[in-house]
Order: structure tokens, then C-alpha cells, then sequence
């Protein structure tokens, strides 16, 4: 790809005042330079992931001591161990996680569905008052709630419980947010409108004209939040004690602290952390498909 | 125990949140209502691998027989754990029992989370040697935790590249010093071993060996003596090797100190009894090859060590069966048969004197199977480990440690002057929280 663009270059060098010359060439000399940035901070991120594939194949003898990116002879001994590690207490952390994010995420964007259509369609008294402080919410990183928040469900005694990690995840202000600016320009104020003319009750408008315009921005919402709970660590941390109820964030760490007589599992843990990404690059594919929607719902008004 | 970046993150999150309130609080303790023991569900949170199958004897013997029924809620190991400790103490919901390291015991004590025992377990204390059992009781005459295991420092060498080289086990540091330039000059590629800042409990059990007390009491004040004669002798020694060049300044659990001790570029390791596991899986290519000897002495005359690591086990104050849970925690590290698994399930070398030398330690670990001895001697050392004086902000001075050190190394600058700010922290810290603090 590179060389063509050269060679386009070169005549443009060349015959700088011609008519025809320059656009296309100009063209592609500018592309250069993004592509290149782009294949730059697509191997910066990929890099990590190759490491972590490639050192999931890696025995324990492996790992420390042969060249970094030589795959290993131990991916399926690694494999066993994992499964076989207290018998298969990593299976319950992955369910765990997947309950966590999925209804996690789940939840979170139901509530964010109402209240930024709400927001966005009704005119109501300190509509914006809710919204900002909404706002200050999104600016408020979550790992400064976790302390509060394990103190506050202490108070209910619902502290090392699924729905400890559950209950602060169903109001994500970010969601709120997201699902707002959305409505706001996804559903006319004319549709609604037209609806409330012909006598369809506002659940009904929501449920029946709202919501599916809203979809493909509630998928992005979901998918925000499935990633987040998915990766959330200090939530669980704060919250749960029984380490049959924690997601695969915890768990791995838990490999990875065992005190001083015992060395780290770091073979486990690399090879849990690739499986767990399995599940958010699924999703990911599974959901793509909601999002070409966008295109589609864009045309309802003309 | 490697700290990692994240752990180090959540100690902060953690503690930022919590704020001064927490880590002020020292008040007296609500006085237990739990005095009886069983019947009792208990539950106890530890980092020990294979707790569980160590806690199922104790569940199907003498709990079943007094009702006593323990369930383990295995957790990540270090700060962090404290930190979510006190967080669950200030709810209320702390659990029964909980592991803790030695020197975490002091911040536990000043926030009333762990209760005194000294009623239901002051009559363990013929078990374990004098130095262990005094840093459960922090000089005072309440008994806040059942020592676990200890962790007394060792020097580990190459015998066959010490061989190759023609160097000598070193007995006193000055020799230690020597045995590096020695070894700088016949072959300038190696080190005979490297300053690593990553982990304070090393420097911690260094300054021990060599007679420091970091922190004391006067009176109701706290004195916080880390830039003492003692310490300091310590950090100019190794700071002297550093700025020498003769011992390397690169940090240590890093893939590159696995390969170069794999490799035999870094010849030796200060380190303690736990060392095997580590090194089983840092060097797996060498193992027959190492050997343990006594830690270096600063005068040829002594015979001390440090500790690095080790734990115990404490009931805290929000149980509401503390008698039960003593009951149950002297039982882990006094029994026979408990400290048994523990050793075979855990790996864990016992705090109690009797069974460093039980059948369990009758043959060396696997990594040392050219040793025969290997746990007789080190039994031997355990028992010259020198007292500990731990208070109630080590995670700070650890951090400065970390901080201020890790730079000092690198540019191999002066670690004096490192010193001097771990001391300031420290005691700036304790001023903070509200602790009177002597000078």
C-alpha cells in the first residue's frame, strides 16, 4: 500500500502546475500520514493483546524464559490447570461476571432508556437542574462511590451479595446521558406529537414509537456499561467476601495475591485473562448488526 | 509478595475515600457480648491457598465436636486487604477472623478492628519463640493475633558458580561486599545480587537483622526511629555497593531477574525461608544448583536474623463469637495436625517452634533436594530472628520506601538522603492521623 502511494507522489513531484496532476496525488500524500498514525495506535493497542495470546501458550517454564513473542508448548496444560484450579472456580467467576454485566447492563440501560426520554421529550420544572447535576454525576469517577456505597448497603445488610454489586450499577449517569442526547435527536418532537393526536396514552408512545428509534443509541448504551461492569474492579472488591460470588476481575487477583510462600499463578492468570476476554469480543460481533440500524432510523422523518 | 500496580492503586482509591476518619479512629472497644463459644458459624477470611481442605479437618474434628463451624472467604493478600478490613469494620460487617501480616497488626489494633484474646489464648504463648509471639502482643499485655507463619531471612548462593568463581560463602556483610568485587572482577558480566526497592519488607528485615526498632512507644507518643544508627548503616552499606557498581540496581520479580538468576547472571539472593517457591518458578532451569546459608552478620561474633513476610491469624472486633474464634485460631497454629496440612496444603512454614521440625519438614523442599538439611538449619535460624517493632502507618513508610529508594537505586544516588525522607513521611503521617508522635 505504501509503495503506491510513492509512486503516485513521484510524478506529482515532478509536474507540480499541471490541472489534473495534483488532487488525486495530493490525496494520497495526506493519507499517508493518517494511515500511518492509525497503523501506529492500532499495533500500540494490539500489541498487549498478541502478548497475551501469545504468552497464554507459554508453560510456566516457558513464560520468564524464552523470547517473548516465541509461542509456548503449554497452552493445553495451561488450559487444565485453569479448569481443574479448585475445581473450576473460574467458570463460576466468568458466570459471575456474565450475570454482573449482562444484567448489570441490562438494567442500567432500562433506566437510562426512561429517564432520558423523559428528559429530552418533556418540558418539566428543574428538568435542567436534574440534568446537571446528571452532568456531574458523568464527572464523578465510580471508584469514589464504592466506599459509600459499600457503607450505605451495610445499612440494608446487603453487603457480600449479588445484588450489592447489582443495585450501584442500575443508574449509570454516562447512560442517562448518552440516552438523552439521543432521544433528543433521534425522536421528533412531531412523531410524539402525532401520537398524543391520535389518543396513544405516553407509555404507549414510548414503548411503541420511542423506544425503537431509541435502539441503537440504548445498544451503545449497553454495550458502555457491559464493558464497564465487565472490567469493574473495585465495586466488587469493596463488596463481596465470598469468593464464589466474584467476577473474574477479583478472582484473577486473587491468583495473583496469595501472600509470601506462594509465588503468583501467573500462567493461570494470563490464561484466564485471555479467556475472558472471549465474551466482550462475542458481544461485540453479536451487536454490531443493531448498530447499521442507525442508518435506517435516521429516514423517518422527511 | 510482589505488590502490583493495581493493589498499590486500590490501596490508595481505597484509602483516599475512607479518609482521615477511619485511620483516626482509636477509641476503646465496645466490650464483647461474644465471650461464649459455641454453637458458632464463623467466618474467616485468608489469602492462604488450600485453607480450605486445612479448615474442612477443623469442620469435621474438634469444630464438629464444639459446634464451631468455620467457613474460609479466601481474599487477595497485602495493603489492600487491610484496607478492606477496616472499610468492613466501620460497617459493622467485618468477618470473625482474618489473616494478617505481622506488620499490619499495629494499624488493625489502632482502629479497633481486631480484638485481644489474651483471656481465650494468652496460654498459647509457650509455642512460639519469644521475638514472634511480642510482635502479636505489640509490648503490651493483650494478645491481638496467633502467630502463623515466620519468614526469617536466608542467603541463597550458586554453589557451582560460587565454585566456578572461586568465592566463599560470605558470614559477615563486609565479607558480603568483598565477595561482590571480588566477583565483579573476575567476571564483570555477573553481580553476585541486586538492590531492589520493590518490596520493603526486605529493607524492613535488613535494618531488623541489624538492631533497628522503626517504631516505639514513649509514654502515650509514638517514636519513630527509622533513620536510627542501625537503619542507617544498612542503606549506606547498600548504597555503597550500588554507587560502586559492584551489585546490580535493577528491581527484583521483574522477567528480567527471572532470567538473569535462570541464567546464573545474578549469582545470589537475600531472601527468606518461603525463597523455594519463588524460585522454583523465577528459575525453574537451576534448581539443584542453589544453595541456603545463614544471612551475613555485621560482626562475626553474632548470630541474628531478619524476617521478611509471615503472618497470623486475629479475631476481630466485630465477632460476635470472639471466644469461639480464639478457640479456633490457636487451634490452627498450636495443633499437631493442623499445622501439618497447613505445611503440606499451603506450603506454610509454622510459627510454632515445635513444628519447624515436624515429619512435614523432615525432607527439603524440591527445589533444594541437594540440601538435605535444609529445614533443620532453617529451623536454626528461625530461632535467631530478632524482635520487631511494627506501627500503625507501615504502608506509608513502605511507599515512601518504594518510592524514594526505587529512585535512589537507579541513579544510584545517595540513600541516605532517601532515609531521611522515609523518616519525615512517616512521621508526617502520623502527626495527620492525629497520633502524638515524640522527636
Amino acid at each position: 500500500m505504501s509503495s503506491l502511494a510513492v509512486r503516485k507522489d513521484a510524478p506529482a513531484g515532478i509536474t507540480p502546475g499541471t490541472a489534473q496532476g495534483p488532487p488525486p496525488a495530493r490525496r494520497r500524500r495526506i493519507a499517508l500520514v493518517p494511515t500511518l498514525t492509525l497503523a501506529l495506535g492500532a499495533l500500540y493497542c494490539l500489541l498487549p493483546v498478541a502478548w497475551v495470546v501469545i504468552a497464554a501458550t507459554k508453560s510456566g517454564r516457558e513464560l520468564f524464559s524464552t523470547f517473548t513473542f516465541l509461542p509456548g508448548t503449554g497452552l493445553a496444560d495451561n488450559l487444565s490447570d485453569l479448569n481443574a484450579y479448585r475445581d473450576g472456580v473460574y467458570w463460576t467467576w466468568m458466570g459471575n461476571s456474565a450475570l454482573y454485566a449482562g444484567l448489570g447492563a441490562l438494567l442500567s440501560t432500562a433506566v437510562s432508556a426512561v429517564s432520558g426520554y423523559a428528559l429530552a421529550i418533556y418540558r418539566f420544572r428543574g428538568r435542567e437542574t436534574v440534568f446537571n447535576i446528571l452532568m456531574a454525576g458523568v464527572l464523578m469517577p465510580p471508584v469514589i462511590l464504592a466506599v459509600p456505597q459499600y457503607l450505605l448497603l451495610a445499612e440494608a445488610d446487603l453487603t457480600d451479595s449479588y445484588a450489592s454489586v447489582l443495585l450501584p450499577l442500575v443508574l449509570s449517569p454516562y447512560g442517562v446521558y448518552l440516552a438523552r442526547i439521543y432521544a433528543a435527536a433521534a425522536v421528533p418532537a412531531d412523531v410524539v406529537e402525532a401520537g398524543r393526536m391520535d389518543g396513544a396514552g405516553e407509555w404507549r408512545i414510548f414503548t411503541r414509537i420511542a423506544l425503537p428509534m431509541m435502539v441503537p443509541g440504548l445498544v451503545t448504551v449497553f454495550l458502555f456499561q457491559f464493558v464497564a461492569v465487565w472490567n469493574n474492579f473495585l465495586l466488587p472488591y469493596i463488596m463481596l467476601s465470598d469468593d464464589e460470588k466474584f467476577p473474574i476481575t477479583l478472582g484473577l487477583f486473587t491468583l495473583l495475591e496469595q501472600g509470601a510462600n506462594t509465588p503468583a499463578l501467573y500462567t493461570l492468570v494470563i490464561t484466564g485473562a485471555l479467556l475472558a476476554v472471549g465474551p466482550l469480543i462475542a458481544l461485540f460481533l453479536v451487536v454490531q448488526r443493531f448498530w447499521s440500524l442507525d442508518l435506517l432510523s435516521g429516514a423517518v422523518k422527511s | 509478595m510482589p505488590d502490583t500496580k493495581q493493589s498499590r492503586f486500590v490501596a490508595t482509591a481505597v484509602a483516599v475515600t475512607l479518609g482521615a476518619t477511619t485511620l483516626a479512629a482509636c477509641g476503646s472497644s465496645d466490650d464483647g457480648t461474644g465471650a461464649r463459644s459455641g454453637p458458632a458459624k464463623l467466618t474467616y477470611w485468608t489469602w492462604t491457598p488450600g485453607m480450605d481442605r486445612v479448615v474442612d479437618l477443623w469442620n469435621e474434628g474438634p469444630g464438629k465436636e464444639q459446634q464451631i463451624t468455620v467457613t474460609v472467604k479466601k481474599q487477595a493478600s497485602g495493603d489492600t486487604l487491610v484496607t478492606k478490613i477496616l472499610t468492613a469494620h466501620k460497617a459493622g460487617q467485618g468477618p470473625d477472623l482474618v489473616q494478617a501480616e505481622y506488620q499490619a497488626l499495629p494499624t488493625l489494633v489502632s482502629n479497633d478492628a481486631v480484638a485481644d484474646i489474651s483471656g481465650e489464648a494468652g496460654d498459647a504463648k509457650e509455642q512460639f519463640a519469644e521475638a514472634v509471639w511480642q510482635q502479636t502482643t505489640l509490648g503490651s499485655d493483650a494478645v491481638y493475633a496467633i502467630p502463623q507463619d515466620v519468614a526469617p531471612m536466608m542467603f541463597f548462593y550458586r554453589e557451582d558458580l560460587f565454585e566456578k568463581h572461586g568465592l566463599t560463602v560470605p558470614t559477615t556483610w563486609e565479607e558480603f561486599a568483598d565477595t561482590a568485587r571480588e566477583l565483579k572482577e573476575k567476571a564483570p558480566d555477573l553481580d553476585l545480587t541486586t538492590f531492589s526497592a520493590n518490596d520493603s519488607g526486605l529493607f524492613a528485615g535488613l535494618a531488623q537483622q541489624a538492631g533497628a526498632r522503626w517504631w516505639t512507644t514513649e509514654g502515650q507518643k509514638w517514636k519513630v526511629g527509622i533513620d536510627d544508627a542501625a537503619t542507617r548503616k544498612v542503606a549506606d552499606f547498600w548504597g555503597g555497593l550500588v554507587r560502586e557498581g559492584v551489585i546490580d540496581n535493577q528491581p527484583m520479580y521483574t522477567p528480567a531477574w527471572n532470567k538473569a538468576l535462570d541464567t546464573g547472571r545474578q549469582i545470589a539472593w537475600v531472601s527468606a525461608v518461603w525463597a523455594p517457591g519463588t524460585m522454583a518458578t523465577a528459575a525453574p532451569d537451576t534448581a539443584g544448583r542453589w544453595k541456603m546459608a545463614p544471612l551475613p552478620q555485621w560482626s562475626g561474633d553474632d548470630t541474628v536474623t531478619g524476617s521478611w513476610g509471615g503472618s497470623s491469624t486475629a479475631v476481630t472486633t466485630d465477632s460476635r463469637h470472639k471466644a469461639a474464634a480464639a478457640k479456633f485460631a490457636t487451634w490452627l497454629n498450636t495443633d499437631r495436625e493442623a499445622l501439618a496440612a497447613l505445611a503440606k496444603n499451603s506450603g506454610v512454614y509454622p510459627a510454632a517452634t515445635n513444628a519447624q521440625l515436624s515429619d512435614a519438614f523432615s525432607e527439603p523442599p524440591g527445589y533444594f533436594s541437594n540440601q538435605p538439611d535444609f529445614y533443620t538449619q532453617a529451623a536454626a535460624i528461625a530461632g535467631t530472628t530478632a524482635p520487631s517493632a511494627w506501627g500503625p502507618n507501615v504502608n506509608v513508610a513502605y511507599t515512601t520506601f518504594k518510592d524514594a529508594f526505587a529512585a535512589a537505586a537507579k541513579d544510584r544516588s545517595d540513600f541516605g538522603a532517601a532515609l531521611t525522607k522515609m523518616q519525615d513521611d512517616t512521621v508526617a503521617d502520623l502527626k495527620k492521623q492525629g497520633f502524638e508522635v515524640a522527636e
